[in-house]
């Protein structure tokens, strides 16, 4: 063993001096080595790994801050802004930096007078986030209160606060559903694009119509500032920025200032306008009232304010009108009906006697009126029923559907940015599908007077007038584009004038709408009133009075000038009881608009003065009213 | 090694200027790390310095390393009764307590019980008759002697330092010729009970090796020493960031750089060349050492130089070590170099200490010296 053989010499005073020896040479040779071990290592962490050294503690010292980009602006065909920025103070909270959570909120509540909402939303989301990433305090604040902030920053450590851009719509509610909105990105969405600019404050997405729409076009590229950080969180210096760069401008086909007469001359009315180019198909007004301020929605729409929008079921803020209601056309689809009956062959002169409706079997189809015997043009004129039930029942609706269809009815629009509802122009094949039934006659005579299964959104209605009174397959686009050449429709010119000439009739002549007629030198609209029923006839109400939502809705479509049109245009006023009393009126202000603005505008006024106010005040009003608080108009006393 | 030349050898100069580019150098670091301010460290590191350094030539020259020996016992008990002392006070306080308030500093009898242990060791050794070096006779009071200070250091918490003791000891036993087999044996079943052993640490202590074993795993936690210790001396490279330029003691992520990390925050600004010249420092200071003991007339004065330039020596390597991501955070500072009064008296105790035994002439050279 060992033992022995360590015993085995034996232990003298030499011997442990020599073994001292040999033993403190080998503990010195041992600590040699770890020396050199050790800077063997100092070199390998120094001169072989440096370079991913360097990069940590760069990483460390440095911290980048995205800077959100400025959104391109969206402008009318004249170039006008319709949604551009404007500078927006902010107040952020660094929770790295933040020491006492409780007091720098409470503080913050009172110094920007915070609401109890913002408070918790403020406290949940400081609780939840870490490191550097700001939470969103406040934004939009006025120069007093950020100069407030500013006075006392040295007091609230955590508190950053910061000179961003929030997204302004000039025209407000009246672009809203044009345009959609902006708003700050879900979790959900940051969750799917994994991108910091994402939780950035004063970061916002389009939500809503073209905002969303061209989002990618219009956000452009975020910059980012350099600052050198302590560990704790203390900014040393700023190094450098780079800029952001703003997104694209979106240039639309859209008449700013004809969209903002259109969704004022609405007036406290809800329902839809769309005017079209008649030489290109473009959509000039938009317009579908009420309507939400995107402004409110871009800061952060708060809980009140949505519940006003959103309890409003009547008049549908939040619904976009344009695209998205759905209406039965009744009598503004009876051009259309004239042109197929037309193009079926039957002779525009041909009389038809009007005894007040016509009777199918054992069923008698109302008319408005007894109008005797009337030809094409005076049934369009006078909007007579009778006409075009016999008609229908004659050809069968089957041959009437395809020509609707051509002009635009039904049809699902590529319309940028628009999610559309497109309704149905039905046939027979179509109820055999839908509802495997067989087509009756029955069903012809109510689809001809556009009620019965047919049911069509105000954007077509708007095309449809525009083909017909411009003889082009003209295609609707909101977005500015060149021009290009535009098929003609199949249909022959002659029929063609014979439906516009009746149109001419309806507003010159001895029409549904001569109250509408344009009071301006030389220019003529024409058009064609419809009422479209809520309920069925069978409940026995006309729908001319009583409650709101049992109204009927009244419709208009028309083009002018009558001789070589340019423009054309939907109207509906939703419950406003009849084409000629509700919408009509509408129409023929929005073409003086287009022809004279300054006799347009003097309409509106006296208007405006009788719903007490323009757009923002009467949805002040309303919102205070809703919110149980009154304006008080004496509050302000100028010394 | 700066030579010293044998005319000046009642002086040593080559050793007090070794020790002063320590210190010095310790002091312009220190000076950086405060953001270039010589308060709050790098003043008190000079004074200290210097009064210890006084100190240290005083041991050595007008101390007879005799007395010393006789001492040695006393020194031990007294010092274990201090440790005693502090383990109480902890204990009626709540919470551990690892010093005394001595006024300019605070002392840490476990700091003094480093060397103790040493002088102790060698002491006995040097009264055991050489036959007895094999038996067990020789064995039992060491182990006795080590085992109660490393014991109560233990109980403070202070791994570092039970460490240091244990190894300081165990060298002196090692060199005192006690059976090789007994410390191959030793060795083998300490490796066999390091499982056990692990089990007897705090859960910090724990949680430190785990953490040391991979720091990675908590970068944020723990383990941000280790990380953020690696990322100064590794972005230092070959001549570092400049002298006030180290961005990572600056700015703070670095932490502890003023005592336990002072190398990673000498290394971001000095970079490897700071870093070998300094071991250079201290390599001249162990080599005078072990020539000391290898020289060292009696058998006290061999094994006390020998223990305490393995007492030097353990601080050394197991803070550079630390400082490089080789062995867990334990707080042992980087003799001279760091903030800290208890280790550079330790330090600076060893020091007079070792001169002492140089200087003593008192036994007679044997041929193996």
């Amino acid at each position: 063993m060992f033992g022995k053989f360590w015993k085995s010499p034996p232990v003298t005073e030499a011997w442990r001096g020599f073994t001292f020896t040999r033993r403190t040479m080998l503990v010195g040779g041992v600590q040699m080595a770890i020396g050199g071990a050790l800077a063997a290592r100092m070199a390998y962490i120094s001169i072989i790994d440096n370079e991913r050294y360097v990069l940590e503690s760069e990483s460390n010292r440095l911290n980048l801050t995205l800077i959100p980009p400025r959104r391109g602006w969206i402008v009318d065909k004249r170039g006008k802004a319709l949604a551009n920025n404007r500078v927006s103070l902010r107040i952020d909270l660094i929770p790295d930096r933040v020491q006492n959570k409780a007091k720098i909120v409470a503080d913050l509540q009172q110094l920007l007078g915070l609401d109890a909402d913002t408070v918790q939303r403020v406290r949940r989301d400081l609780d939840k986030a870490a490191g550097f990433q700001p939470v969103p305090v406040a934004e939009n604040l006025d120069e007093a209160r950020f100069a407030s902030i500013l006075v006392r920053i040295t007091d609230l450590p955590g508190v950053a606060p910061a000179r961003g851009f929030a997204r302004n719509y000039p025209a407000g509610a009246a672009v809203g559903h044009l345009l959609g909105y902006v708003g700050a990105p879900t979790a959900e969405e940051y969750q799917k694009a994994r991108d910091p600019l994402y939780v950035t404050p004063g970061f916002k997405t389009g939500k809503d119509g073209l905002e969303r729409y061209f989002e990618p076009y219009l956000r452009g590229k975020p910059g980012a500032k350099r600052v050198e950080v302590t560990a704790g969180g203390k900014v040393v210096r700023e190094l450098d920025t780079q800029p952001d760069t703003q997104g694209e401008t979106l240039h639309l086909a859209i008449d700013g200032d004809l969209q903002d007469y259109a969704a004022r001359r609405m007036g406290r009315e809800s329902g839809a306008a769309v005017v079209i180019d008649c030489l290109t198909g473009d959509i000039i007004a938009f317009v579908s009232m009420p309507c939400f301020d995107p402004n409110s929605f871009s800061d952060g729409i708060g809980q009140k304010e949505w519940a006003w929008l959103n309890g409003d079921t009547d008049r549908k803020p939040l619904l976009n009108k344009a695209t998205r209601g759905l209406y039965p056309p009744g009598s503004t689809l009876k051009p259309t009906a004239a042109l197929a009956i037309l193009e079926a062959g039957v002779d525009p002169a041909e009389r038809i006697t009007c005894p007040g409706g016509y009777r199918l079997g054992n069923r008698f189809f109302r008319c408005l009126g007894r109008h005797g015997p009337v030809d094409m043009p005076t049934a369009i004129e006078r909007s007579c029923n009778t006409y075009f039930y016999a008609m229908a029942h004659r050809l069968g609706y089957d041959r009437i559907a395809p020509v609707a269809r051509t002009l635009g009815l039904g049809e699902d629009f590529r319309i940028s940015g628009a999610n559309q509802r497109f309704g149905t122009i039905p046939d027979s094949a179509w109820k055999q599908r839908k509802y495997d039934q067989a087509w009756s006659a029955s069903d012809s005579l109510n689809a001809v007077i556009g009620q019965g299964y047919v049911i069509v959104n105000p954007l077509q209605l708007a095309v449809s007038t525009a083909r017909i009174a411009s003889g082009k397959a003209l295609y609707p686009s909101l977005i500015a584009r060149k021009p290009e050449l535009v098929k003609t429709l199949p249909y022959s010119a002659e029929h063609l004038a014979i439906v516009r000439s009746g149109m001419d009739r309806v507003v010159n002549g001895n029409g549904t709408a001569v109250r509408s007629r344009l009071d301006l030198d030389g220019i003529k609209l024409a058009g064609k009133t419809g009422t479209a029923q809520v309920r069925g006839l069978a409940s026995g109400s006309r729908g001319q009075s009583g409650a709101y939502r049992f109204r009927d809705h009244g419709l208009f479509v028309c083009y002018a000038p009558t001789d070589n049109p340019r423009y054309a245009a939907a109207v509906i006023i939703e419950h406003g009881m009849g084409g000629s009393r509700a919408a009509a009126p509408v129409a023929k202000d929005i073409f003086t608009y287009l022809y004279d603005r300054d006799k347009a505008m003097a309409t509106l006024t006296t208007l405006e003065e009788g719903w007490g106010g323009d757009i923002p005040t009467r949805m002040a009003r309303d919102f205070a009213g809703f919110q149980g608080l009154s304006i008080d108009t004496s509050e302000v006393e100028v010394p | 090694m700066i030579p010293v030349p044998q005319t000046l050898r009642r002086y040593p100069w080559g050793l007090i200027a070794t020790l002063l580019f320590i210190a010095g150098f310790g002091m312009l670091v220190l000076y950086s790390a405060a953001g270039g301010s010589f308060t709050p460290w790098a003043l008190t590191h000079g004074m200290r310095f210097a009064i210890f350094l006084t100190m240290a030539l005083i041991i050595g020259f007008f101390i007879p390393l005799e007395l010393m020996a006789r001492l040695s016992f006393l020194a031990y008990a007294g010092i274990a009764v201090l440790l005693f002392g502090v383990e109480l006070a902890g204990a009626v306080r709540g919470g551990s307590q690892r010093w005394l308030d001595i006024g300019f500093m605070n002392l840490q009898p476990s700091e003094l019980m480093k060397v103790a242990i040493v002088l102790a060791l060698a002491r006995f050794y040097s009264m055991l008759p050489p036959a007895e070096t094999p038996r067990v006779r020789a064995l039992g009071p060491a182990l006795v002697l080590i085992g109660i200070p490393a014991a109560l250091v233990m109980l403070q918490p202070d791994l570092g330092t039970a460490l240091s003791i244990i190894a300081s000891g165990v060298v002196v036993m090692f060199l005192a010729g006690l059976p090789l087999w007994w410390f191959i044996g030793a060795g083998v079943a300490g490796i066999a009970a390091l499982p056990v052993l692990f089990s007897f640490l705090h859960d910090y202590q724990q949680k430190r090796v785990l953490i040391f074993l991979n720091p990675e795993e908590d970068p944020l936690g723990a383990g941000y020493h280790i990380t953020q210790s690696k990322i100064a001396i590794g972005s230092g490279g070959l001549d570092g960031k400049g002298f006030l330029n180290g961005s990572q003691s600056h700015l703070d992520y670095l932490p502890e750089g003023h005592t336990d990390f002072i190398f990673a925050t000498m290394a971001e600004e000095w970079g490897l060349i700071g870093g070998l010249v300094l071991g250079f420092a201290y390599f001249l200071l162990l080599r005078w050492t072990t020539r000391v003991a290898l020289d060292a007339s009696t058998r006290f004065g061999q094994l006390t130089a020998a223990g305490l330039t393995m007492t030097i020596f353990f601080y050394i390597a197991i803070n550079l070590m630390m400082v490089m991501g080789l062995a867990p955070v334990v707080g042992i500072p980087l003799p001279l170099f760091s903030h800290g009064g208890s280790s550079m008296l330790t330090i600076m105790l060893c020091v007079g200490i070792i001169l002492a035994v140089q200087r003593d002439k008192s036994g007679t050279r044997r041929p193996f010296g």
